[in-house]
């Protein structure tokens, strides 16, 4: 597995995947978790990440790298938090209602929250920071997101309603993202570059692409978080060298360790691996509007033609499971475990080619390691098992640079990933529902949307389930995508790092939010 | 007009032209990439209108010769612009990573440029024998050697093995000398086995070269001693291709150690460069390869002058 | 003196040279037949450690090492060659023409080429080759066209001195034309300063290839290569693995011999004054 020094794999999560998750189904590695369940106060936190370049801004909309994304939460503040349970918890909101068709909620913000100059957070701070991304001129990667948003207003200092287009259940996860932290209201505007944030941590120094150092806030409101006295982010782009900083004891943390290596770091007692089951996924979206995958039974071929284990073994180092051609993780809400799973099987390939009115088949893969590390390797692998169904798959390999804006919802088949969202709507509705400006494969199918607008307002959980797992099996067997495997998070840390029982898993280290929430031993 | 300062001044507008040459030839190089800054910041996540919100705020949607003579503009009035993503003054940015750069590079220097002339006295002093044989396999085998690979074994032997020096050469004001100085001993070292070959054998070659000629000759049949011969006669002779090797090493320190910085994550000004071509950053981009073309053309001139200075024929006129 | 005494009186470094050289060559043209395996075949698991069935053990997809190297052989050296010998090509014509024709040809040249020189090379190749997208027949011409400007510099300084010569001026005397005075009068007297150069210049191509695909810019997979197969395989170093160090070696290995080469001959051409 190859990672580029630059520029390529910039970013983990989608921009705008970042509403948190309804129950996430509390699946937590639970071997060699804190060995000490009791937070300590005090220490240096010390982490090398992958990501984090010299154009990196404090301005929100501009986000677009792990190590800003770990800033952010830990310099600043959101209305809610994702809890480990998936679930939106107080943050900034202490309290959150919605009206009884959920298209209008109501929050109120905390009476002691204050920023790092000693000034209270207000609903002004509140308006000003997600108008910040809204509106005509908005350059934020959340604004699309936000467009179910009809109005914001205050209901005096402390009370925030935000009125939506249609009702929404899931729309406090949404708050979470790390775009959407709270700024400092100056007439009616955010000062982008303001360092002053309402989290548990103050910038002491910031070098973009190099370093940040922060220092821990005496007067923070929120009990019981931010135990580390210091913390340093080091950008450490080379793999062999943040592992080399991670053994030699320079660093206590990595991001993104070379998986391959992971065997032989074991035996190091002072180390340890920490793997979190998350949403992300790999996809080779076929667009079905475009010959030959408007037929579904090419697309069925196709299913049938890779070999997914081979790709979770030998790309994810086993680091992954088997998808099963629709994006909702084993571990979220509404999974469809009954399900039968697509498998490597030449034979039923070769059926569905004849099905199909083919004897064999050839089609172009673009492919990228921008759209996710291996991908280049994980199409070399779909091409030598295809071969034996007849399919002739040329990996056609697109330049890093510019992959998401020239190949990808451009190519009638290519390579991508997604964050994952942690709810079945939000995932469904980004990237599989007909109107949706990420409907990578152009998928129209009547009965999935309308049971994607129902299934949004159904109170009835069980009614829910039903439409959820109906959409993954439509999915499946009708839908565009080929998923071949779900990735799972991996880290690397020092033994000292302690972390509370349960984490969140959505996003890699307790959802991006473990500088607030983990300590040191 | 004298013929020295004529010929200086000569390099000196050639210099000139030759990096408006440049700032050009990097405008056009960034224009022809695929995807602009506005796509490399939002990837998956853009959309038509963020992109033109973007490209509206940074003036990407102006034509480019309009942008090429802003910029132009710009720096003959001595102001490099803002970064496209960031919005921090060009300048600010620079500042760090060429310090950085510059400290690293002269910290190199000041290791190898001394050993680099001693060996090359020595294996001159006693060519051919074993000292000059094993000087001359070592030196090609250090030069031979991809510069990643050296980095990852010196690693591998003093921070993994016996644990001596950091493997991140992590550098910052707050630091003192010395600990700068421990810190960044392994890049250093690094760079210094790749310069200092080339260094050793061109010093070796020019003293031989002027020992051949008659008047070394003379002295030795006068009965001076061989060291005093070298110190006294030939090495001032053969100070010019010495000190044009010298110089051309001296640029490469500077300009060429982007491989080095990313195994050692140091924050030079290579770095800097591979991350705002990748991000489509121009003004940055400008900036620093203007400083990096600068720098080869500066220390070009250099040489050609010392070597003029230093070459008493010419210096006649 | 004939091939056989020059051979001869060749020291041990040289001859080293020339084997290793040599056993390069046989294996890279050889690869297909020498090479047990195919260069992108899966055979086993990843990771293998040495054995019979794989010497050097299996790399990061299954694929045998040592078949790799030897494919690496092919690619890497093959590549090298093909775009040092078209820097070549071009930098020399280019530079012997100016040396000819002098005046405005002469200034135009040269002002480009110090453009391109004051560019660093692997930035200028970064740019390049994000304009044309990574490929082996992009990355081949971008970094012979990076090439031609230190060849053209050699071979116009070198030509200079031809052409100040009687029989050039004599040659011109008669009409002769630019294309023939380049190939009968300069080429044959500047030809053993370029074919010197030529050895130094293989090496630093071949080092500037194993950098970009260091760098993840060079030669893409799955093309076996040495510089990205110590990439791929850097970080077991930490952990006291020498797989890296295989095709690093191999790397350092062909390019000592390749100096030692050069060194000789330039050690002979200068043999006289010392």
């Amino acid at each position: 597995m190859t990672s580029s020094t630059w520029g390529a794999s910039r970013r983990d999560f989608m921009a705008g995947a970042a509403a948190g998750g309804l129950l996430l189904g509390m699946a937590l590695p639970g071997a060699a978790r804190a060995q000490d369940s009791t937070p300590k106060k005090g220490g240096t936190l010390r982490v090398g990440y992958t990501q984090g370049e010299s154009s990196d801004s404090l301005d929100p909309a501009t986000y677009s790298n792990d190590f800003m994304f770990a800033t952010s939460y830990a310099v600043f503040s959101t209305l809610v938090e994702i809890g480990p349970d998936g679930t939106a918890q107080p943050d900034l909101a202490e309290s959150f209602e919605p009206s009884a068709d959920a298209a209008s909620w109501t929050f109120r913000l905390r009476d002691d929250a204050t920023f790092s100059d000693g000034r209270t957070v207000r609903a002004a701070d509140v308006i000003s920071s997600i108008r910040h991304h809204m509106g005509e001129g908005s350059k934020s990667g959340v604004k699309s997101l936000l467009d179910q948003i009809s109005d914001i207003r205050a209901d005096g200092d402390k009370v925030v309603i935000f009125d939506l287009k249609a009702g929404s259940a899931d729309f406090p996860l949404i708050l979470n993202d790390y775009h959407l932290t709270i700024r400092q209201d100056m007439d009616g505007r955010i000062d982008p570059d303001s360092r002053i944030g309402s989290g548990g941590y103050v910038i002491e120094s910031f070098e973009p692409g190099v370093r940040i150092e922060l220092v821990r806030r005496d007067d923070y409101w929120k009990q019981g978080r931010a135990h580390f006295d210091r913390v340093v982010l080091l950008k450490v782009g080379d793999p062999a060298a943040r592992m080399n900083a991670l053994v030699t004891g320079e660093v206590d943390l990595i991001d993104r360790p070379d998986l391959k290596t992971l065997p032989l770091m074991a035996r190091n007692p002072n180390l340890r691996v920490h793997t979190q089951n998350g949403t992300l996924h790999y996809t080779m979206p076929m667009n079905v509007t475009a010959a030959p995958f408007d037929d579904v039974n090419v697309r069925m071929a196709l299913k049938h033609a890779i070999d997914r284990q081979a790709i979770v073994d030998k790309i994810l180092l086993g680091y992954g499971s088997v998808g099963n051609d629709h994006p909702i993780a084993s571990s979220m809400r509404f999974y469809n475990a009954d399900l039968e799973q697509h498998a490597y099987d030449p034979d039923k390939a070769k059926h569905y080619l004849s099905k199909a009115g083919l004897d064999s088949l050839d089609v172009t893969l673009q492919t990228s390691d921008a759209a996710f590390n291996g991908a280049v390797d994980a199409s070399v692998l779909f091409g030598e098992a295809a071969r034996a169904a007849n399919i002739t798959l040329s990996v056609s390999r697109e330049p890093d640079d510019g992959y998401w804006s020239n190949v990808w919802l451009k190519s009638p088949f290519c390579c991508s990933y997604w964050g994952g969202r942690p709810t079945a709507d939000l995932m469904f509705s980004s990237a599989y529902a007909a109107e949706a400006d990420w409907n990578e494969t152009s998928w129209s199918n009547p009965r999935f949307n309308d049971l994607l607008v129902s299934a949004r307002s159904e109170l009835d959980q069980d009614r829910r389930a039903e439409m959820y797992a109906e959409m993954q099996t439509l999915c499946q067997t009708d839908g565009g995508a080929l998923i071949p495997a779900f990735g799972q998070y991996v880290s690397a840390m020092s033994t000292r790092i302690n972390m509370p029982e349960q984490i969140s898993e959505m996003w890699d280290l307790d959802s991006v939010r473990f500088i607030e929430r983990w300590w040191m031993a | 007009m004298s013929p020295v300062p004529k010929l200086i001044l000569q390099r000196l507008v050639l210099g000139v032209v030759t990096l408006f040459l440049v700032s050009a030839l990097i405008f056009v190089g960034i224009e022809l990439q695929p995807g602009d800054l506005a796509e490399q910041i939002l990837g998956q996540s853009a959309t038509p209108d963020t992109l033109a919100a973007w490209r509206a705020e940074l003036g990407l949607d102006l034509p480019p010769h309009v942008r090429y003579l802003n910029w132009l503009g710009g720096v003959m009035q001595g102001d490099l612009g803002n970064s496209l993503a960031s919005r921090r003054p060009v300048a600010d940015l620079l500042s760090q990573r060429l310090a950085n750069t510059m400290f690293l590079a002269g910290y190199a220097a000041v290791i190898s440029v001394p050993v680099a002339v001693v060996l090359g006295l020595l294996a001159a002093l006693w060519r051919n024998g074993i000292f000059d044989r094993g000087v001359n396999v070592g030196a090609l085998s250090a030069i031979s050697m991809p510069e990643f690979f050296v980095a990852y074994v010196l690693i591998l032997v003093f921070s993994i093995q016996l644990g001596w020096f950091p493997t991140l050469a992590r550098i910052d004001e707050a630091q003192s000398l010395g600990d700068a100085l421990y810190r960044c001993f392994l890049p250093a070292l690094t760079l210094m086995l790749v310069v200092v070959a080339h260094m050793m054998r061109m010093t070796r070659a020019a003293v031989i070269n002027v020992l051949a000629s008659p008047y070394i000759e003379m002295a030795r049949l006068k009965g001076v001693p061989r060291w005093r011969i070298i110190l006294r006669h030939a090495l001032p002779n053969a100070a010019a291709p010495i000190i044009n090797v010298v110089a051309l090493n001296l640029a490469y320190l500077i300009v060429g150690v982007v491989v080095v910085e990313a195994v050692f994550s140091y924050p030079g000004m290579g770095q800097l460069l591979v991350d705002a071509v990748s991000s489509r950053d121009l003004p940055v981009v400008q900036a620093v390869g203007l400083f990096f073309a600068a720098t080869y053309v500066t220390l070009n001139v250099l040489a050609d002058i010392l070597s003029i200075l230093s070459n008493p024929r010419l210096r006649r006129g | 003196m004939t091939v056989t005494t020059t051979l001869k009186s060749a020291p041990p470094t040289a001859w080293f040279g020339m084997a290793v050289v040599a056993l390069t060559i046989v294996v890279a043209l050889g690869a297909p037949w020498i090479a047990p395996y195919a260069e992108t075949e899966i055979v086993g698991a990843q990771f293998q450690p040495w054995s019979a069935a794989h010497p050097l053990g299996t790399d990061n997809l299954g694929r045998d090492m040592l078949s790799r190297m030897i494919f690496g052989a092919r690619n890497t050296v093959g590549l090298a060659m093909l775009t040092t010998g078209m820097a070549f090509a071009a930098g020399s014509v280019l530079g012997m023409l100016a040396a000819l024709r002098g005046g405005w040809t002469d200034q135009l040249l040269s002002r480009a080429i110090d453009v391109v020189m004051a560019v660093p090379p692997l930035i200028l190749a970064l740019m390049m080759l994000a304009i044309v997208g990574a490929s082996i027949p992009n990355m081949v011409a971008v970094i012979a066209f990076i090439y031609i400007a230190p060849v053209y510099r050699l071979a116009r300084a070198a030509a200079m001195n031809v052409v100040r010569l009687d029989f050039i001026e004599a040659a011109r005397l008669r009409g002769e034309g630019t294309l023939w005075l380049m190939r009968r009068e300069v080429l044959p007297n500047i030809a053993s300063t370029l074919i010197a150069e030529f050895g130094l210049r293989f090496c630093f191509v071949f080092l500037f290839i194993a950098a970009l695909s260091f760098l993840g810019i060079g030669i893409q997979p799955p093309t076996a290569d040495w510089g990205s197969m110590v990439k791929d395989n850097a970080t077991l170093i930490t952990f006291g693995d020498v797989t890296p160090l295989i095709p690093a070696g191999a790397i350092a290995l062909l390019t000592v011999a390749i100096n030692f080469i050069v060194d000789w001959m330039l050690h002979r051409a200068s043999g006289l004054k010392t």
